[in-house]
């Protein structure tokens, strides 16, 4: 079982805050982590090849530090990792991010399972993992909560709706992408970190796995930011004041008043 | 596109530097500096700069004609023969998006014998109705929906469409947008038309909400996008309305399908779905011990609500995942929303804060939750939720 899967270095949104006299984000010392959700992907491939054998690949692009979240996932035992890195990459959106990612996973070869979070936490887009599978021409199912089974090369998997889930049985190659649910990311091991130091991460360039440069990084990328501005927080309301009973009275008047109450 | 400083007009007063969101920027031997890696060319520091000292250089290079491209188009999402609630919202947004432009709004309805549910979309604001019918089309599953839409749209050439941010759509458009080598944006939260261009100006939240952005699609057609539901308000229903139905029939050929859909699991019940509730009642780490998240079940129930949850407790176990509200679980916009001894995290804020009105319970008067809140409640979370019940229940006169 071939598994290669995508992950991205993102800010710790977590810790990213307004400065309230410009408006404007603090990034300055904010720490750059691996894209939450992908590391249940990573989990979800370790996993399945702890069951069925095979290896586990970590595939990323960005620029050159990347590699620092590859050594990350290198520590919680995926077999290698590959960085696409080069200038032409840069600015790219959605849909030059899943073409360069399937030009890198055409030149890692053949695969069985490619496994993306659900979305990253910087963009929150969640359309990369269907794009790359466009772009490979494979089958794909997001938002997957559970392997059920995987056998004579097809894959059973639980898709998450807005009403409860779906079974979807369907043959590999394919990709899925998952969410929190699916399971509990490991701790990298001692073992783990003393081998991703190690590891020797290779970078690929755009030569390197043959793209087009009209179809990477801003050039290949259709949407453009216009503009980046600070949302208006809504303003504070009413405190409302009173013992419990009189804050509890008021507040049901003023709901009442809305009628959806 | 590209940009750079003019090093003649730049003095290297770094005014630009804080305005960057990415920052990109620099000063070095009194000049302003760009790191190219880190840019992403939002054209903020261009604003920001008094001597106009910064170009960004925009290429015009039209992939296509343009105006070949017309019209505003709807997918309106169907589950069981049902069409989704956001359908009647996009229908509505686009109506405005299309009386703009000055073109016809249509809606693009996937389905098995779906023609009175078609009359529906009329209803609401379609001119016209494409339906494509097959057994096949019955469910949703990537391919074959893909398949056909990548058709329609080939063949009908609209300039805009848009789907509903449901599950069914965020897997949807991004397969349909890769085929088709246009744009995407995803979970758009404000859609409008430039003046000038005609081109659809997409707005929608980033880094969790702490920023918004505009983005274009300038060269490429459709301009596609994908719009979170319950932000904007449905369109009107109006039964005189009609248009003209284009039914294409696919149930005589074999669309390409690889996945079987084996088995649809509904949830438990309504209290399942928070990103469609009208009311939601959410539970932090200020109900103190995880039996009290009773309280926050209850008052649901009594409001006929769903109840939500912050991270810090669906982590330490409380209650499960699903239910989690903010960043890295789900966004709603109820139209009351009813926070309990929760403190108020960006990511939370950025999961909830465009519901209609927002009631905050905590004990502590500086919790970040009071700043987005309508209605704050300083107080024991776990005495005010029984009052609350209480007078709900006595103004109802159910006591």
């Amino acid at each position: 079982m071939k598994i290669i899967v995508c992950i991205k270095q993102v800010p710790d949104t977590t810790e990213v805050k307004i400065n309230e006299e410009t408006n404007t984000l603090i990034r300055e010392g904010v720490a750059s982590v691996v894209n939450p959700f992908d590391l249940h992907a990573v989990e979800e491939g370790l996993r399945l090849r702890e069951k069925y054998g095979g290896t586990v690949t970590a595939l990323s692009m960005g620029p050159p530090q990347a590699a620092e979240a590859l050594r990350e996932v290198l520590s919680m035992g995926v077999d290698d990792a590959v960085l696409l890195s080069d200038r032409a990459f840069a600015g790219a959106d959605t849909l030059a991010t899943s073409y360069t990612l399937a030009k890198g996973v055409q030149k890692i070869g053949g695969f069985d399972l490619i496994i993306c979070g659900k979305q990253a936490i910087d963009g929150d887009t969640a359309q990369v993992g269907p794009g790359l599978a466009e772009k490979l021409g494979v089958v794909h199912v997001t938002y997957v909560k559970k392997i059920h089974s995987l056998e004579d090369n097809r894959i059973t998997v639980e898709r998450m709706t807005e009403e409860g889930s779906e079974i979807i049985r369907f043959p590999l190659p394919g990709l899925i992408t998952v969410v929190k649910e699916i399971n509990e990311p490991r701790l990298p091991s001692l073992k783990g970190k003393m081998r991703a130091k190690k590891a020797e991460i290779p970078v690929w360039s755009l030569q390197d796995v043959e793209a087009d440069e009209e179809k990477t990084g801003l050039k290949g990328s259709p949407t453009w930011v216009m503009k980046i501005f600070t949302p208006e927080f809504r303003g504070g309301g009413e405190i409302l004041t009173g013992g419990v009973e009189e804050q509890v009275g008021k507040l049901v008047q003023k709901l009442r008043e809305t009628k959806i109450v | 596109m590209s940009i750079r400083i003019l090093e003649e007009k730049c003095i290297g007063c770094g005014v630009c530097l804080p305005v960057c969101p990415f920052g990109a920027i620099s000063v070095e031997d009194e000049k302003a500096r760009i790191d190219p890696t880190k840019c992403n060319l939002c054209g903020a520091c261009v604003t920001s700069c008094g001597f106009a000292a910064v170009e960004l250089l925009q290429e015009e290079k039209e992939t296509v004609d343009k105006s070949e491209y017309q019209g505003v188009w709807v997918f309106a999402e169907q589950k069981e023969g049902k069409i989704a609630a956001v359908t009647w919202e996009l229908l509505g947004e686009g109506r405005k998006l299309a009386d703009r432009l000055g073109s016809p709004l249509s809606a693009v309805l996937l389905g098995r014998q779906m023609d009175e549910a078609a009359r529906e979309l009329f209803y609401y604001g379609a001119d016209r109705v494409i339906l494509a019918d097959s057994p096949q089309l019955e469910n949703f599953l990537e391919e074959p929906y893909t398949e056909v839409m990548v058709e329609v749209i080939r063949r009908y050439k609209p300039a805009i469409v848009l789907l509903g941010a449901t599950t069914i759509g965020r897997s949807l458009a991004p397969r349909v947008a890769a085929r088709l080598e246009t744009g995407l944006t995803a979970d758009c939260t404000g859609l409008a038309i430039d003046e000038e261009s005609k081109n659809l100006l997409q707005t929608r939240p980033a880094f969790g909400g702490n920023l918004m952005a505009t983005i274009l699609c300038p060269n490429h057609r459709p301009q596609m996008a994908t719009v979170r539901p319950k932000v904007f308000p449905p369109a009107r229903r109006d039964e005189s309305r009609s248009g003209e139905l284009i039914k294409i029939d696919y149930s005589t050929r074999r669309l390409p399908q690889r996945a079987e859909l084996l088995e649809i699991i509904k949830g438990d019940g309504p209290s399942m779905n928070i990103a469609e509730a009208d009311i939601v009642v959410s539970g932090g780490r200020g109900l103190g011990d995880p039996k009290n998240f009773a309280l926050v079940r209850e008052l649901a129930e009594v409001l006929g609500g769903a109840v939500g949850a912050s991270r810090a407790v669906v982590d330490a176990g409380w209650i499960p995942y699903p239910h989690q509200v903010g960043q890295t679980g789900k966004t709603v916009c109820p139209k009351i929303y009813i926070a309990c001894g929760i403190h108020g995290a960006v990511q939370h804020l950025a999961g909830m804060q465009s519901s209609g009105i927002i009631v905050a319970i905590n004990k502590n008067p500086d919790a970040p939750i009071f700043k987005v809140a309508d209605y704050g409640i300083v107080g024991d979370v776990c005495e005010v939720i029984p009052a609350l019940i209480r007078e709900i229940k006595k103004v109802r006169g159910e006591t």
